[in-house]
């Protein structure tokens, strides 16, 4: 077995009393897409906030490609390759989608202490954003404002912010929110052809989109990880059926 | 020692006339978001509309209770002429428009009452003359006026926690404050409930002007400098934190009193006079900002971090 | 070419009027002071706006930096020194200090707390500069002499001044617009309009903002050293923090889509301020409700103001209405 491109072990957080996280340990190995599901409140996202470094665990360790990057803010962790999505998309809104994608090649090629060349002659730059947007489909919204595009092109657009930082791992907070069947067939699409070059942490609703990509899933309830197994195995699960996926949830 | 102790009771005594001020700006941007850089004027105006009716009905106290209600009926008149355009403004818009206001509102005082500062004198009665005072330790005497002015200073503000902290109006000011799309599902008026507000802190500046009329000069500028101090208490204190601005206030009341007074002396046992006047002039004159920049460089959010954050 | 230019070219019609203003009957002593005062708040209200419009930072103490760098010229004044290559640098490194030192600590925050925050340490420089008595103290300092360069006094022929300051303010522009369009510009950008995005990528904005501000505060000094060069006086009045409440006016009048527009709020400003001066003796009860009614009517600035009309107009218009439904 490789080692892990991230590794959580025994990940805790409390609010006040509430416990949101408690005593969470999973991997993501390379190439693989681990999935994290759960019903609502079950701290999926408050998991994804301790990972990306925006919320300090209580106790735990996170390790991050041969690294302990618990103690590392957020954008630390983007500079070592941990590309983040957001559940709400989060984008510039004044930049083209080319200069959004750009912007996050820059940040990874030089240093941006410069003062007087435009930014947006820079080929090497232009040419790296271009090529990610490709890789989503929105090569022919390159230069379109970014806040004019439909929703599910800013689904992309964030997509190729993460895959123009060259990281090492995703980690998708509910790619899928908020779109359409078509615009979900597209995504679902891109995913698949992403798991081969980086790892993909993913939480999702939207369980057939779960079950046609995650090589392994993870369950979460109440911020316990109940279990975690391949795709076949979860969806077997007894105690996974009760706890969360219901009985309609697969029929 | 003594005049370490006189020092130390004038502090007290800004302060709790910054708190006054501080606290209807701090729950003005507490509940309604606004930036109101106008609200020095309130303070300004109590004074004026304190020193002028106090000579016409003959009694300070008269003239101080008028002042109140005049500073309502301007706060009122200028938010529905100007404040509650801004509500939905950025910042940069809502601290050009009530700047605005400032200067024109200062410049009508100035044409009104001149430029020259108006003399108000402590109010008589309280011992009988102006020169009455309270023998506080053997052989130090202090204005009677400037102890009111502290009772005062401790009697308003365990008012407004109470009416804060245990009314109904209170916990919608205070529920407004963090969530308040939720409270106007409720069916609060908001507008209604931001008006009250505004109104209560425009009286509550009104009143702290016309208390500090006898002391200080009433002058057009009054209201800027304590708006300024006032800003130095929010950020210190944490915005939208009743308790932490009378806090910040107290402290910056004190240390501002006490730092002009002491710091010369103490630079004195380093320097050579002279020097040490304008060193420790410059030093005490920067002293309260030199402590706010200490706070927040520790605690960004202030002392009592609470209500709206950013 | 084109799209670039009709953005700039409201910045170029004003830089263009006021080099050939003097030949067009502005050429008195009267109406270039005027001018240069106009040029030199404008320098200052550019880099305010770069703050403002560029990196998001409001800060209401922007007249501090311009009253350090005038304060420098004063203090090496008093000392007997005025020679250009030593004062001018000095007065900029002074307020650049100013400006990473009090940046330091006001980033740190944000939104309104960074605006009562400059404006507290804006208050502080007053005070301060209030209490050097030897350097006048309340009243203010006059001028011994204009700087020299190079012990040549050429600052004291008018037009050279005017056509220094006008050259200054051209390149605080270009170097202003060139700055917003390059890589630090582009993080500046992103990070105001969306700072978790900036994160995200693996941009921690503090460093940037701060740069910012320290450039913003080294023109500001620059426009200090000018500004005691052009009035010969100097007072704490210059810190005072209606002052920067106006530079702050120039910017929003102007419109903070575009650090240009500055320049053109900072003419019309100072030129309103003069006429109604003339006029009136409390000329600020004219002056306070026009800008309100500035702020509450036009928020894009003068710059938007056609914009807007022309949407006022074809609203009112029912008939183009219902083309375009």
């Amino acid at each position: 077995m490789p080692d892990p491109l991230l590794e959580l072990r025994g990940l805790s957080k409390n609010f006040g009393a509430l416990t949101v996280t408690s005593d969470v340990s999973l991997t993501v190995l390379p190439g693989e897409i681990h999935a994290i599901i759960g019903p609502n409140g079950a701290g999926k996202t408050t998991l994804i906030h301790q990972i990306s470094g925006t919320l300090r665990p209580d106790r735990g360790t996170i390790r991050f490609a041969g690294q302990d990057v618990t103690a590392l803010p957020f954008e630390r962790r983007a500079r070592l390759g941990l590309a983040r999505s957001f559940q709400i998309t989060s984008i510039v809104p004044g930049f083209t989608a080319l200069e959004n994608v750009a912007l996050a090649v820059q940040a990874r090629s030089g240093s941006s202490f410069r003062f007087l060349r435009p930014v947006a002659n820079e080929k090497a730059l232009n040419e790296e954003a271009r090529a990610a947007l490709d890789t989503v489909g929105l090569g022919r919204v390159a230069d379109r404002g970014a806040a004019a595009l439909s929703h599910g092109e800013k689904r992309q657009l964030e997509l190729a912010i993460a895959i123009a930082m060259n990281p090492r791992l995703l980690l998708l907070d509910e790619p899928l929110a908020g779109a359409g069947p078509e615009e979900t067939e597209r995504l679902i699409g891109i995913l698949r052809e992403l798991r081969s070059r980086y790892g993909i942490l993913l939480v999702e609703h939207d369980m057939q989109a779960v079950f046609a990509l995650a090589d392994r899933i993870s369950v979460l309830v109440y911020g316990r990880v109940i279990v975690t197994g391949t795709v076949d195995e979860i969806r077997d699960h007894p105690e996974v059926r009760t706890a969360y996926l219901g009985e309609d949830a697969l029929a | 020692m003594s005049m370490l102790l006189v020092q130390a009771l004038n502090g007290l005594q800004f302060g709790v006339l910054l708190f006054l001020v501080a606290a209807g700006l701090s729950l003005v941007f507490g509940v309604m978001d606004l930036i109101n850089l106008a609200h020095g004027v309130q303070y300004m105006l109590g004074a004026y509309v304190a020193a002028t009716l106090g000579v016409w009905t003959g009694s300070f106290w008269l003239g101080a209770l008028l002042a109140m209600p005049v500073a309502l009926l301007v706060g009122l008149a200028l938010e529905w002429l100007v404040f509650r355009h801004l509500y939905r403004r950025d910042h940069l818009s809502q601290v050009l428009a009530t700047f605005g206001v400032i200067l024109t509102v200062e410049e009508a005082t100035r044409a009104l009452w001149g430029s020259a500062p108006q003399t108000v004198l402590e109010p008589s009665g309280l011992t009988g003359g102006p020169m009455g005072g309270v023998e506080i330790v053997a052989g130090l005497i202090y204005p009677t006026y400037r102890l009111v002015i502290i009772g005062v200073g401790i009697v308003v503000p365990l008012l407004l926690w109470f009416l804060v902290e245990r009314t109904r109006a209170g916990m919608l000011v205070r529920a407004g404050a963090t969530h308040p799309a939720m409270v106007s599902a409720l069916g609060v008026d908001i507008r209604r409930l931001f008006t009250v507000v505004f109104a209560f802190g425009a009286m509550l500046a009104g009143f702290a002007g016309a208390l500090a009329s006898p002391i200080f000069p009433v002058a057009p500028g009054m209201g800027d400098t304590v708006l300024i101090l006032c800003f130095v208490v929010i950020v210190i204190g944490g915005v939208g934190s009743i308790r932490g601005a009378f806090i910040a206030a107290l402290l910056v009341g004190l240390l501002d009193s006490v730092g002009r007074a002491m710091l010369p002396d103490l630079l004195r046992l380093v320097l050579d006079p002279s020097s040490a006047r304008q060193t420790g002039a410059a030093l005490a004159s920067m002293l309260v900002y030199i402590v706010m920049a200490a706070i927040l460089f520790f605690r960004p959010a202030g002392l009592f971090p609470g209500g709206r954050a950013a | 070419m084109t799209a670039p230019f009709r953005k700039h070219a409201l910045a170029l019609a004003t830089l263009l009027a006021l080099a050939a203003a003097p030949f067009l009957g502005f050429g008195d002593g009267f109406a270039l002071s005027l001018l240069a005062r106009a040029m030199i708040l404008g320098m200052a209200a550019v880099s305010l706006s770069l703050l403002v419009g560029g990196a998001g930072l409001v800060s209401l103490g922007h007249a501090a930096t311009m009253g350090i760098g005038a304060y420098t010229v004063v203090a090496f004044d008093a000392a007997g020194v005025s020679e250009g290559l030593i004062v001018f640098p000095a007065a900029i490194a002074a307020a650049a200090a100013y400006a990473l030192v009090t940046g330091a600590v006001s980033l740190r925050t944000s939104g309104v707390h960074f605006i009562m925050i400059t404006l507290a340490f804006g208050q502080m420089a007053f005070f301060t500069t209030s209490s050097f008595s030897s350097l006048g103290g309340d009243d203010g300092y006059t001028l011994y002499a204009r700087t020299e360069w190079l012990g040549t006094r050429i600052l004291d022929n008018r037009l050279t001044f005017h056509f220094l300051c006008l050259g200054l303010l051209a390149l605080v522009w270009v170097g202003g617009n060139l700055l917003l369009g390059s890589r630090f510009g582009r993080v500046l950008r992103a990070a105001r309009e969306n700072p978790q995005r900036a994160l995200a990528v693996g941009f921690q904005p503090y460093p940037y903002r701060l740069v910012a501000y320290v450039m913003a505060g080294a023109v500001g000094g620059l426009a200090g050293a000018l500004l005691a060069n052009a009035t010969e006086f100097v007072s704490p009045a210059l810190l005072s923090w209606t002052r920067s409440g106006e530079l702050l006016f120039m910017v929003i009048l102007g419109g903070v889509g575009q650090i240009g527009g500055a320049i053109l709020g900072a003419l019309a400003i100072v030129l309103l301020e003069e006429s109604l001066s003339h006029l009136m003796v409390y000329w600020r009860l004219v002056f306070g409700p026009l800008l309100v009614l500035s702020v509450l009517f036009l928020p894009d600035g003068l710059v938007g103001a056609p914009l807007r009309l022309r949407a006022a107009i074809r609203f009112a218009s029912p008939k183009r209405r219902n083309a375009d439904a």
